[in-house]
């Protein structure tokens, strides 16, 4: 079901098409990703798993989980939450491994066509685009990827304002922020601009960084440049429980991708697990697009997130549940109910207090965890820290990875905000270009400028815990803090 | 009951027999990796590896830190093979 009316957002929807589902038709808009358009029409399951033929659908909807996997046009594996839908497109349900096709022509080796500029950016969410932006100002020929179909990363789906300062976009909300550094990257000339690609592979060629991307499933592209800022978000963390593959139960980021960007209604009745910032966040959204938010679980004792967002959701009715947790998703090949109970302070289950929410969906707001296998493959050294979200790649004040040209910034450097994932993609964008030579010396106060913004943004009780996660890594290469 | 919780969807991994092969002795994550095939779906290990390394570190005693990340190798991404030889029709 499509989203007709919301208090906050417009959504202006391309032209009308029809794609096939199973070979009935479908209709959708252009513009609108296959899994999009397909959870409007009510459809839920997009495939049956390998090895247990288990329904599965949407989960993560940013291309980075296996969940949505589809035949597109014959050609199985298709992530359908990044591509877009096309005229005539016929898309069916993946039932176990992916066959070869039967009459598979002899290899031929392609040369991939050539795209060279100063620095490349992987990513084009709020750090990628911010680092595009400052690199070109500061005097360097930029190209960015993204694998998504729109720019702006996860901004395209905050509805809600801006905490920090005016210049930071402070009361500004983060679809608005999209559109803003969307404009500003487009109207640059040096800056060269490529969706729906995928960066596959970094290697070193003499002086040169060599991207390997592959543009809209079909086309071998060579990103070539002398340095590379890897702005490469986060992926949304999954816990074990029974049946916790049902197909209803999404990343909290999915759910904000359905009704904030496509304006697709995710269900009608949800439980929300995790009451940080994002559960609570996401509660305000749901109830925003009219859908009835049952509970959020909490397994910790209090509340994560700030105060402000759980006074919000608490005086809209949703009933907080902290030290429960969720023990089985139940349905037949989607969600029908969750069962939780609540937690001793030992975190044991405490026996007979299960209780039973009838809700089509169940919302994961349980963290997140940087993607790091780019720089990990590129060999940047690699470090747990807990603060920052898991693993990240070792890193200095201006950004730059062990491996020397090649810079990090935002989740991808460590999970916070967008705000700061904009500061630490202009230190990485301005870094990479004084690294070059390109910038010159004047550009330095522009780094120190960020540098103290990130100090004053961190120095509350949230951002101190990522600041002694930064200050572990700086260790470790020698900086400080 | 945990037979339904599952750690890789790629290839159908659940909490059960990541356990078991701990309790066998299997604590290495590379081995976990060749042995289960976690991390090596089209997701390249997104999901399912921090919930593996979650398993390994309760189940030895060890902490995340002391738990290397497998190696990731190029392509990070699902590729088709025809992008990269052969095809031709484009």
């Amino acid at each position: 079901m499509r989203l007709k009316y919301h208090p906050i957002l417009r959504f202006e929807r391309g032209k009308e098409v029809t794609i096939y589902f199973e070979g009935k038709p479908v209709k959708a808009y252009e513009g609108e990703t296959i899994a999009m358009a397909l959870h409007a029409a009510g459809v839920r399951v997009f495939d049956y798993s390998v090895n247990k033929n288990r329904p599965r659908g949407l989960f993560c909807a940013i291309g980075k989980c296996s969940s949505c996997l589809m035949i597109v046009n014959g050609v199985p594996n298709v992530r359908t939450c990044i591509t877009l839908v096309e005229d005539g497109m016929r898309v069916e349900r993946q039932k176990g491994r992916a066959r070869l096709p039967a009459e598979a022509k002899p290899p031929e080796f392609r040369e991939p066509k050539v795209v060279s500029a100063d620095i490349v950016i992987i990513g084009g969410g709020p750090a990628g685009l911010m680092a595009a932006i400052n690199a070109a100002d500061a005097g360097a020929k930029v190209v960015l990827l993204d694998e998504n179909p729109r720019l702006g990363g996860q901004l395209i789906k905050q509805t809600h304002k801006f905490f920090g300062k005016r210049e930071q976009f402070a009361g500004v909300r983060g679809v608005e922020i999209a559109r803003i550094l969307e404009d500003e990257a487009r109207k640059r000339e040096n800056i060269e601009i490529f969706l729906e690609t995928s960066a596959v592979g970094i290697f070193q060629d003499g002086e040169e960084k060599i991207v390997l991307g592959v543009r809209k499933n079909k086309e071998l592209l060579e990103f070539r440049g002398r340095a590379l800022v890897v702005a490469t978000g986060a992926m949304e963390r999954m816990i074990p429980f029974e049946n916790n593959d049902l197909p209803g139960i999404y990343g909290a980021g999915a759910i904000q991708t359905l009704m904030n960007t496509y304006g697709v209604k995710p269900g009608d009745r949800v439980l929300i697990v995790g009451a940080g910032n994002v559960g609570l966040i996401l509660a305000y959204q749901l109830i925003q697009a009219g859908v009835d938010v049952k509970a959020i679980v909490e397994a910790m004792p209090k509340v994560g997130g700030y105060f402000v967002h759980a006074a919000k959701v608490r005086r809209l009715g949703v009933p907080i549940l902290t030290r429960h947790t969720i023990l089985r998703a139940e349905g037949k090949e989607r969600v029908e109910r969750a069962v939780v109970a609540q937690l001793d302070d030992n975190w044991r289950l405490i026996p007979g207090t299960e209780k039973t929410f009838d809700v089509d969906v169940i919302a994961l707001a349980v963290g997140l965890r940087p993607s790091i296998e780019l720089l990990h493959q590129a060999g940047c050294q690699i470090k747990f820290v807990r603060e920052l979200g898991g693993h990240v790649a070792v890193r200095d004040p201006w950004m730059e990875t062990t491996v020397r040209g090649i810079f990090v910034a935002g989740d991808t450097a460590g999970i916070e905000e967008a705000t700061t994932a904009m500061l630490e993609g202009k230190i990485a964008g301005i870094a990479a270009a004084l690294r070059l030579g390109i910038a010159n010396e004047s550009w330095l106060k522009e780094i120190e400028k960020a540098q103290r913004d990130l100090d004053e943004f961190r120095s509350g009780p949230f951002g101190k815990h990522v600041a002694e996660g930064i200050r572990k890594l700086l260790a470790e290469v020698g900086g400080n803090a | 009951m945990s037979g339904n919780m599952i750690v890789c969807r790629c290839n159908d991994v659940t909490v059960e027999e990541i356990e078991a092969l701990i309790d066998e002795g299997v604590t290495d994550i590379e081995e976990l990796k060749r042995l289960l095939r976690i991390g090596m779906g089209p997701c390249q290990g997104r999901t399912c590896i921090p919930l593996v390394l979650s398993i390994l570190a309760r189940r030895t005693g060890k902490s995340p830190d002391e738990i290397p990340v497998p190696r990731a190798r190029v392509p990070v991404r699902p590729v088709r093979v025809e992008v990269l030889v052969g095809g031709g029709d484009e």
